[in-house]
């Protein structure tokens, strides 16, 4: 037990960096292989938090876009949508990784007025920044599709009463259509974030090299596979860590789902749950 | 395949091309597209037989069956299904292999585990390894297609079960009043009706199907992913068709395939649905076509 | 009436394993020399005239199987096939799972190779490898910064596109991409001798499979043909004690 607290002291944060350098290579733990495979759960767990909420806005605006009017607004959301939803994860990450080695490699400053902030492009061929980039993309498109179909079934009455009201542009839609379209299409929206977070276990596996062996949970759950040539203990570890994150996924948009729903009786909400029922 | 195809170093520009498009490695890409599409074809209906079955399950009076399936479905909600693909159908293989062992080598002495060797008898090989390539590379698609069939037949179970509880309880309840029995009411009424909230769920499960697709490699399917890895990669002299790494335009070739496959797709599931809808003029018609 | 009905089945099973003892040879198929795919989908390379020449004298019925090297050697522990004949270097980690036959190359050694003009340090720059090889390894001992890419062609691109300093791997499957590379690529630094020469490898429990090989290895060994196939496909130096 104390051994495993060491264990823990020296590779608990393996995969950001801190602690020891070297993997464990021979005679290999069970305990080393749930803390490495947690630690590595670190960059899942980053990537689905800062995807999920960038992507959440790009998606109101892809959304926002594919409803309007104007085509010139409408093309471009549309093929957005069109082209990340429509291929696969998988090829998207090859691409990216592709395109951005191609970039020079050069160093961009920002200078924010207050602040310069000094950027390479040689980040965008890491995992950290490059995959986070694609899995933006990917989330805004699917969430875009969700809150289309939510934006399209804002009862049409309400839009009407709000007119009668003399409420009309921004102001509609902010306070009529907007908290509608979250309310529909949260549970969907839920079921996305929690696809999101299973893709991340894609970056490392299939489109960016890892860098001084920190990975995401796949990642040492592959390479303790490798070393102990058994798969049967390390892909299970990773399984179970992600029931874990799922379950809290559930917690946390159950909650949000509560307060959305809380003008409604218990009786309405429970026809909203399952409702809709569209995956990804 | 062509006759002045057979010293590739001698040929002009675009008869290269024409030769190095047709060598048997790349029927063996061409092929594999049909792979991809015969494995679609399958796991479809396979996935949508697996989540019905879970769905019965989740409302067995038998509580042991009951909260299998409910695991069972809830289970891929919560596990990538990369993950599930990196040790399911090796352990399915093993599992195989197991029961075959126990009953046609019921004589030998010696214990399957030995170490970690995973020891059955010669006989008990799944498939035997006197077997043709054919029948290995036949037997490797059906535990990917098992796989696959596992994952999405949990997915189609979430789906469906969620369309029984969308049919209305006015419905059921009818048919209580009609006396029907409880079986009755769920072969006549709950399962006829449920399809049409299912529709939209069963659309996007078929869409995540598609794109999975890619993932076939990891089962030891030759898939288009593995060609296009393969012939894209850069070749040294040693080959025939020596080239740099053109691995970017096959797997452009991929991206057309999958957006093609999605779009149509799409087309007909969009028709589909406003064909069922049409029957349906409930609230709950009027609903789906938002989506 | 059942029982013998059974046991007739079972003496169908019997009869047909008894003579045909079909030894499953796993391979990668993406490492020349060691063992490739040509345009006719066919496997070449050293190690497949080897094989098929091993397994002719050692009397034995050979096929070929193509496995991922990801995880190649849990599939000859879950008895997918009966050897593996990758270009797998024998280590001590490895020797630990499973067993191999002797060598049947010298120590092959592995050597960096960078864009040409570029100036690297090996000990502290950034160094490609395929992930799960020994070169990877041998780059997290040797200090320098490791990037891990699934197949040996990213490893290449790598240097190529400047994500890496250098790439390190087996002289034999570098040196036609440095020769064809028209100047842009070449060898930097010494080379290192990092595992104990390639061998085939088997499962533990299949000691009497493991024998067989050996004989045959030792035979060719002895004529000769061993030495003139390592020269044929330009493998590594040949052995001083074979003939």
């Amino acid at each position: 037990m104390s051994s495993c607290w060491a264990t823990l002291q020296d590779y608990g944060l393996r995969s950001i960096g801190i602690g020891e350098r070297i993997l464990p290579k021979t005679d290999i733990t069970i305990c080393e292989q749930v803390v490495l495979i947690g630690s590595g759960l670190i960059w899942n767990i980053y990537f689905g938090i800062i995807a999920v909420f960038f992507g959440f806005w790009f998606s109101i605006i892809l959304a926002v876009g594919k409803n309007h009017k104007l085509a010139l607004l409408r093309i471009p959301s549309e093929s957005i949508i069109f082209v990340f939803r429509g291929s696969p994860l998988f090829i998207q990450f090859f691409f990216a990784y592709e395109f951005f080695v191609l970039l020079p490699k050069v160093g961009i400053e920002f200078d924010l007025g207050f602040i310069t902030l000094s950027a390479e492009t040689r980040w965008l061929t890491r995992a950290w920044l490059g995959g986070l980039i694609v899995l933006f993309f990917n989330t805004a498109a699917y969430s875009a599709e969700i809150f289309y179909g939510a934006i399209r079934s804002v009862p049409s009455g309400e839009l009407e009463a709000a007119e009668a009201y003399g409420i009309t542009g921004w102001s509609k839609f902010w306070r009529i259509i907007w908290p509608s379209m979250l309310r529909l299409a949260w549970p969907s929206y839920t079921n996305e974030a929690i696809f999101l977070f299973h893709a991340t276990s894609l970056i490392f596996f299939s489109g960016f090299p890892a860098w001084r062996q920190s990975g995401d949970a796949l990642y040492y759950a592959n390479y303790f596979s490798d070393k102990t040539f058994n798969p049967f203990l390390p892909y299970p570890i990773v399984a179970m860590y992600f029931i874990l994150l799922t379950l809290v996924i559930i917690f946390i948009f159950g909650v949000a789902n509560k307060y959305l729903n809380r003008h409604l009786d218990v009786e309405q909400r429970a026809k909203i749950q399952i409702s809709i029922n569209i995956l990804r | 395949m062509f006759n002045v195809c057979a010293d590739p170093s001698t040929l002009t520009e675009f008869f290269w091309v024409i030769c190095y498009l047709t060598t048997a490695k790349h029927f063996a890409f061409y092929v594999s597209f049909l792979v991809v599409l015969v494995l679609l074809a399958i796991a479809a209906p396979l996935s949508l037989l697996f989540g019905f079955v879970a769905t019965i399950g989740t409302r067995s009076s038998n509580w042991i069956i009951q909260i299998f399936s409910k695991c069972y479905i809830n289970m891929v909600r919560g596990i990538p299904d990369v993950v599930f693909f990196l040790f399911v159908p090796l352990a399915l293989d093993q599992f195989f292999e197991f029961i075959r062992h126990k009953i046609i080598c019921f004589d030998v002495v010696e214990p399957i585990w030995q170490g970690t060797d995973f020891v059955v008898c010669k006989s008990a090989k799944l498939p035997l390894s006197t077997a043709e390539l054919w029948v290995h590379q036949l037997y490797a698609f059906t535990l990917a297609l098992i796989a696959f069939a596992i994952v999405f037949g949990a997915f189609a179970g979430n789906v469906l079960s969620g369309a029984m509880r969308a049919v209305p309880k006015t419905q059921t309840e009818t048919g209580a009043a009609f006396g029907f029995t409880q079986k009755q009411i769920f072969w006549r009424i709950l399962v006829p009706q449920m399809w049409i909230y299912a529709i939209p769920g069963l659309s996007n499960l078929w869409m995540i199907l598609i794109k999975a697709t890619p993932l076939l490699f990891l089962l030891g399917v030759e898939d288009i992913v593995y060609w296009a890895r393969e012939l894209g990669g850069s070749k040294t002299s040693m080959y025939a068709y020596p080239h740099p790494d053109w691995r970017v335009y096959y797997f452009a070739g991929l991206l057309v395939f999958y957006l093609l496959m999605t779009w149509a797709s799409s087309k007909v599931l969009k028709r589909l649905q406003i064909k069922l809808s049409k029957g349906q003029a409930t609230m709950a018609g009027k609903e789906l076509q938002g989506y | 009436m059942k029982k013998i009905l059974i046991a007739a089945v079972f003496a169908s099973f019997a009869i047909s394993t008894v003579y045909a003892d079909t030894v499953r040879m796993g391979t990668e198929g993406a490492y020349m020399p060691y063992n490739g795919i040509d345009d006719n989908g066919q496997f070449i390379g050293f190690e497949i005239d080897l094989g098929n020449e091993l397994c002719k004298r050692a009397n034995l019925d050979c096929a070929w199987v193509k496995n991922d090297w990801d995880s190649i050697i849990p599939n000859l522990k879950g008895g997918n096939y009966d050897t593996i004949i990758a270009g797998m270097s024998i280590t001590e980690e490895r020797m630990k799972e499973i067993d191999f036959t002797r060598p049947y190359t010298m120590p092959d050694p592995s050597t960096y190779v960078t864009l040409s003009g570029a100036s690297v340090n090996l000990k502290s720059g950034v160094i490609a490898a395929q992930t799960g090889t020994i070169q990877a390894s041998y780059i997290v001992d040797s200090g320098a910064t490791l990037v891990e890419f699934a197949t040996p062609d990213e490893t290449i691109a790598a240097v190529r596109n400047g994500e890496a300093d250098a790439v390190l791997a087996d002289d034999a499957f570098l040196k036609p991409f440095v020769e064809e590379s028209g100047g842009e690529l070449s060898f930097a630094g010494d080379s290192v001798f990092i595992g104990g020469g390639v061998g085939m490898g088997i499962r533990k429990s299949d000691s009497s499979l493991k024998d067989k090989f050996n004989s045959a290895i030792n035979s060719m060994c002895d004529d000769g043909s061993l030495n003139s196939l390592i020269t044929e496909w330009e493998i590594s130096e040949t052995f001083p004690d074979c003939k």
